[in-house]
This record gives structure tokens, C-alpha cells and sequence, in this order.
């Protein structure tokens, strides 16, 4: 199961192209998860602290609030859809490091 | 209600399904095999097995009979436990997948080595899955009850207990994913088709079906299901939605039995693939129970829907002496117990009678038995590695044993769970099964998810923090139940029903102070391995 020795994982942990790739990782996941519960969060709170606004029918007889709810269906979707388009690119940087060091491993066995 | 066509179809679904498991007997004589599917399940079939895995009969009776009566305020479960796919996409599904070998445990205890955290791990990893087992299990009786009461409960629960064991017995992981996989798409067939004959009783105008729906008539009034409030109302109300939608958006990403599933693909790619079908699945079910809700309140009537929901041996007692109703009641009132309220968990079958006849409801009936059985293969699955792998393989004997020890050990505790289940289940029958599934919910958020987050995130991180953490999560988690409005009516000590907004901070805050409390270099030392490692998938189990 372990191939290499901790110092090895350090080694690359450390290299430019690992931070960078962490580094575009936690631009995209921190934002978009804050993002996800405080809209999530913003549902029961609205729906909690101001009922009679959002009990007002908005578009036909639904109300403020069920259309709300379905726009987080919408939400989690768009993030879905949004966060596949992403990962494209970081799975072909995570690749490439992934190819470099299995490659340096066998050299440094042989 | 008609007995014989469901029980018909029920038999096919398990035929099919026992081939499948014979099928699969082969292919799962090594651990890897039985725990892991030898990780060749495809992301497209994992996606299908996740929603097969999650969506249980507590969604499709539950929550449509919650939309039926209270409209809004039941749909927000179906909204918090979609959006609640987002955080298992973006925090937990591929790391896990990278990083762990069988079981939850195993991403904990990579970096935060020692028997303390990997034996908490599996304990709450084991607490989680009983309850969550249980509540299906008694799910069983109330449908039994309801759809078949002249099988008889306890014969209910063993028959489905015993077919469960089957499955994770000779098919393994392989077998279940299989019978998830198709139980999801029967379901997702059921929904759809109910949900459609719904908007065809109003010649597929949506303006006129959402218009009934504001306007239900319920014991004389007119009601607007479209609402909020029905359910949950004033402050205490708003208080519990929040709560509760906590731990429904956490809990996901701590559930065992879920997570385990990213163990079976073949890399992080895959388990994110598999988490995108999921959240399509899962998606398009919860929005259709809006319409099987909504439609089972206006085309069955709200008024017609509520039989109701009596403790164990008193609903076959009722469902044989019907004219005894009322001085049950009564009696029941005299004696100092709460009577039960009308139980809304027949909106979808009744809906079904309404729109499809007794054909239709036969079969909702017996996806419904389906569901329930899909569910429990999965937990039990979950329970029996916790054990095998985690507290026996890993710490009662080391690391050391062969497959041959480590296969009969996981076969063993799978038949063990599955007995204590049995038991339990019909103990506990008539139980709240909301309740023991919020447990698990609850549970899952506070004891597992601060610890899983910060063991990934946290270059500090320290054993002892995970170890307090974890403790504390499921401590409090336990013990705010204990005294909630759910267990102690009227006298309750803590006035939320679910506990979420106090036992998640709980546990997020142990596992902090626990860290800041007992430095851990060796864990500091494990954190740009487990980091390269989730990142990059090098040096991934394959």
C-alpha cells in the first residue's frame, strides 16, 4: 500500500504544481460551499422569520416560498453542473503529477 | 386494498434479484470482493446504487405523506436532502475515495494512527447504521400493517430480514449494489408514472393542479398547501426547521453507508461521476414527491388519507377489529398515553388506487418492500465491515489473520446485525421511524462530519481532537434526543425535536479543543501524505 516514504510525499506536497493545483481546488470548493448552505440556510430562515412575505403568490398560486424551494433543486444543479465543467481541468493537472512521480518512483528503484 | 398482486410482484423483484446474488456468490470470496465490488463498479451504476442506497421508504411513503398534509413545510425535507449531495460532492466523495480502503474509518485512522480513533470510528460508524436499520425494519411493520395485515408484522419483518441477510451473505457488496440498482429505477418508475397520471387528472395543467393545491378541503376548510407553516409554526417552529436542515444537509456527508459506496468505483473520477447521477436521481425523486404529495392531498383527499398510526401489536389488533377503534382511544386516553395521530405514510399507495387501480397499488406496494429491502442490504453491509475490518481485523487482532478469518468474521457480524435487528425492529415496532431516522441523521452530522473535515483540512488536526470530537458529537447528539419533545412529550428538557443546531457545533467544537489541548506530530507528520494522496489520487487503493 505505500509505495514511498513520507519524505517522498512531502517532497511533492511541496512541489509549484501541487500548491497550485490546492490551491485552485480551495478557489472553487470554499466559495461554493459557503455559498450552497448559505442559500440552502437562507430557505427555513425566510420561511421562518418573515412567513407572510413568503407565503405570497408569486408566480400563478405558488407561493414566494415554493418557488424558493424549487429554485434549490435549480441551485444544486447549476453548482453540479458547474463543478464538473471544473474538475475536467484538475483532473488532467492531477494527472500529470501523478504521472511524473510514479515515473521518478521507477527510476529511483531501478 | 388488494394483497395478492403486490405480494406477486414482490416475489418477481426478489427472484430477480436472488439470480443476481447467486450470480454474485462467485465474484465475492475475498474481502475486496465483498466489501469493495473489487472496485469495478462503474460511476454511472454507483450513481444508481448511491440513490438506491438513500432514497428509503422513510422518502417515498414519508415524505409524500408529509407534502399531502402539510404541503411546504413536508417538502422541505425533499429539498435538504438534495442539496445535501453538494457537500458529499464537494468535500467528501473524492478524497474518501482516494484516501480510503474500506471503510470510514480507514480516512480517519490513515493520518490519526492508533486504536482510540479507529475504534470510536467504527462505534459510531456501528450506531449510526443500527438506528438507521431499525427505522427501516419497523418502516417494515407499519407497512405490513397497512398493506398486508393478514401477514402479520412479526412475519413482515423476519421475511425481509431474512432476505437481506441472504443478499450481503452470498453476494457481498457486489450483489447489493445490484439490488439498489434496480430497486432505484423501479422507484424512480413509480414516481414518475404517479406523478404524471397526477398532472393527467388535470389535463397536464400545472396552473390547475397548483391551484387545487392552494385550495385542499380539509375537515370543512379550505386549506393552502402551498404555504408554509403548516407544520412548523411561531419561533419554536423556525427554530426546528433550522435544526432539522442542518443535520439534513451535514448528516449525508457522514452517513457510512452512503460513503462506503465511493470505495466500490474505480477512482476519484468515478465517485464524483457517481455523486453527479446521484444528485440527478435523487433530484428528479424528491421533485416528484411534490406532485405525489400534493397530488394524493387534492385527488384522494386530504380527509381520506389519514388512517393512523397505532403502536405495534394495536394496529393488526385494529386492522382486525375495526368497529373497536373509538374505545381504544379512549382507553388509551384513560391510561395516560398519547393517542396517535392520523398517519400520513399511505398518500402514495392511496394515490396510487386513485389514479392507476388496484393494479397500480399493488405495485407501489411492492416497490415499497423493495425500497426497504435495498435499504437495510446496504447497512447491514456497512455494519458488518465496521466490525470485521475496523474492530476486529484492525484492532482485536492487529493486522494480522487471513481472508479466509477476515470473510467469515465480516459474514458472521452481518448475521449477527441482521438478528439484533430482527429483535429490535419488532420490539420497537409502532416507534416513531421519523425519529430513529433524524437520529441517524443527527448522529452522523455532529460524530462524524466535523472529524471526517477537519482530519482532510486540518494540518494540526490531533488524534485527541478527533477522539473528543467524535465522543462529543455523539454524546450530545444522543443525549439532546433523549431528552427532546420526540421521547418526553410536554416535560422535555431541550425544546428542539432534532438536535442538530447544538450537537454539530458540540462536535466541531470538541474535536478543536481537543487539538488545541494535545499537540500530535505524527498525525502534523501524516498531513501532506493524506493531502497529496486525496488531491492527486498517487498512491490510491485500487
Amino acid at each position: 500500500m505505500h509505495h514511498a516514504r513520507p519524505t517522498r510525499w512531502q517532497a511533492v506536497a511541496a512541489t509549484p504544481e501541487f500548491r497550485s493545483l490546492l490551491r485552485s481546488r480551495r478557489r472553487f470548493v470554499i466559495p461554493a460551499t459557503v455559498f450552497f448552505i448559505a442559500y440552502y440556510l437562507a430557505l427555513p430562515v425566510t420561511v421562518g422569520w418573515l412567513p407572510r412575505v413568503m407565503s405570497r403568490p408569486v408566480l400563478g398560486p405558488l407561493t414566494l416560498a415554493y418557488c424558493f424551494a424549487l429554485s434549490q433543486f435549480a441551485m444544486a444543479w447549476i453548482l453540479l453542473a458547474v463543478y464538473l465543467r471544473r474538475s475536467l481541468g484538475f483532473d488532467v493537472r492531477a494527472a500529470r503529477i501523478r504521472r511524473r512521480e510514479t515515473a521518478e518512483l521507477t527510476d529511483a528503484e531501478r | 386494498m388488494t394483497p395478492r398482486p403486490s405480494l406477486v410482484m414482490f416475489a418477481i423483484f426478489v427472484g430477480i434479484t436472488l439470480v443476481v446474488t447467486y450470480w454474485a456468490s462467485g465474484q465475492s470470496q475475498t474481502s475486496r470482493g465483498f466489501y469493495a465490488a473489487h472496485r469495478r463498479i462503474g460511476g454511472l451504476q454507483n450513481g444508481w446504487a448511491i440513490a438506491g442506497d438513500y432514497v428509503s421508504a422513510a422518502s417515498f411513503l414519508g415524505v409524500t405523506g408529509l407534502v399531502a398534509f402539510y404541503g411546504f413545510d413536508g417538502f422541505m425535507y425533499s429539498v435538504g436532502w438534495l442539496v445535501a449531495y453538494l457537500a458529499v460532492l464537494f468535500l467528501v466523495a473524492e478524497p474518501l475515495r482516494n484516501t480510503g480502503k474500506y471503510t470510514v474509518a480507514d480516512l480517519m485512522s490513515f493520518r490519526l494512527r492508533g486504536r482510540g480513533v479507529r475504534a470510536i470510528a467504527a462505534l459510531s460508524t456501528l450506531a449510526i447504521t443500527i438506528f438507521y436499520l431499525i427505522a427501516q425494519m419497523v418502516g417494515v411493520s407499519a407497512l405490513v400493517n397497512l398493506l398486508l395485515p393478514q401477514l402479520g408484522d412479526v412475519a413482515g419483518i423476519v421475511a425481509v430480514g431474512v432476505l437481506m441477510l441472504v443478499y450481503v451473505l452470498f453476494g457481498g457488496m457486489l450483489a447489493t449494489t445490484w439490488v439498489q440498482t434496480i430497486k432505484a429505477g423501479l422507484l424512480l418508475l413509480t414516481a414518475l408514472a404517479l406523478s404524471l397520471l397526477a398532472a393527467a387528472h388535470f389535463h397536464f395543467s400545472l396552473g390547475d393542479f397548483f391551484g387545487a393545491a392552494a385550495a385542499v378541503r380539509a375537515g370543512g376548510a379550505s386549506v393552502n398547501l402551498l404555504q408554509p407553516g403548516l407544520l412548523f409554526h411561531g419561533t419554536l417552529g423556525a427554530w426546528n426547521l433550522i435544526s432539522l436542515g442542518l443535520a439534513l444537509v451535514l448528516g449525508t456527508a457522514g452517513l457510512p453507508h452512503i460513503l462506503m459506496r465511493f470505495f466500490t468505483v474505480p477512482s476519484a473520477k468515478a465517485a464524483r461521476t457517481s455523486v453527479a447521477w446521484a444528485m440527478a436521481l435523487v433530484g428528479t425523486f424528491y421533485l416528484t414527491t411534490s406532485f405525489m404529495g400534493l397530488g394524493a392531498a387534492t385527488i384522494v383527499g386530504k380527509d381520506h388519507i389519514g388512517r393512523r398510526m397505532f403502536a405495534g401489536q394495536a394496529i393488526s389488533y385494529i386492522a382486525h377489529h375495526p368497529q373497536q377503534e373509538t374505545a381504544l382511544d379512549a382507553q388509551l386516553e384513560r391510561s395516560g398515553y398519547i393517542v396517535p395521530k392520523v398517519d400520513s405514510n399511505l398518500a402514495a399507495p392511496l394515490l396510487a388506487d386513485e389514479v392507476g387501480g388496484s393494479l397500480l397499488t399493488a405495485f407501489v406496494a411492492a416497490v415499497a418492500f423493495a425500497t426497504i429491502l435495498a435499504v437495510v442490504a446496504g447497512l447491514t453491509i456497512t455494519a458488518s465491515s465496521a466490525f470485521a475490518h475496523d474492530i476486529w481485523f484492525s484492532l482485536i487482532r492487529n493486522g494480522h489473520g487471513d481472508e479466509t478469518e477476515h470473510l467469515f468474521v465480516a459474514r458472521a457480524t452481518a448475521l449477527i446485525v441482521a438478528a439484533m435487528a430482527i429483535v429490535l425492529s419488532i420490539a420497537l415496532r409502532g416507534f416513531n421511524v421519523a425519529f430513529l431516522v433524524g437520529l441517524a441523521f443527527a448522529v452522523a452530522a455532529s460524530a462524524n462530519v466535523p472529524v471526517i473535515l477537519l482530519a482532510l483540512s486540518w494540518r494540526r488536526f490531533a488524534r485527541f481532537g478527533a477522539t473528543v470530537g467524535m465522543l462529543a458529537g455523539l454524546i450530545s447528539s444522543l443525549a439532546l434526543i433523549a431528552v427532546s419533545p420526540v421521547l418526553m412529550g410536554k416535560h422535555a428538557l431541550f425544546p428542539l425535536e432534532n438536535p442538530g443546531i447544538v450537537s454539530i457545533p458540540v462536535g466541531l467544537i470538541g474535536a478543536i479543543l481537543g487539538t488545541l489541548i494535545a499537540r500530535d506530530r505524527e498525525s502534523e507528520a501524516m498531513f501532506d501524505q493524506l493531502q497529496v494522496r486525496a488531491v492527486t489520487g498517487l498512491g490510491a487503493e485500487v
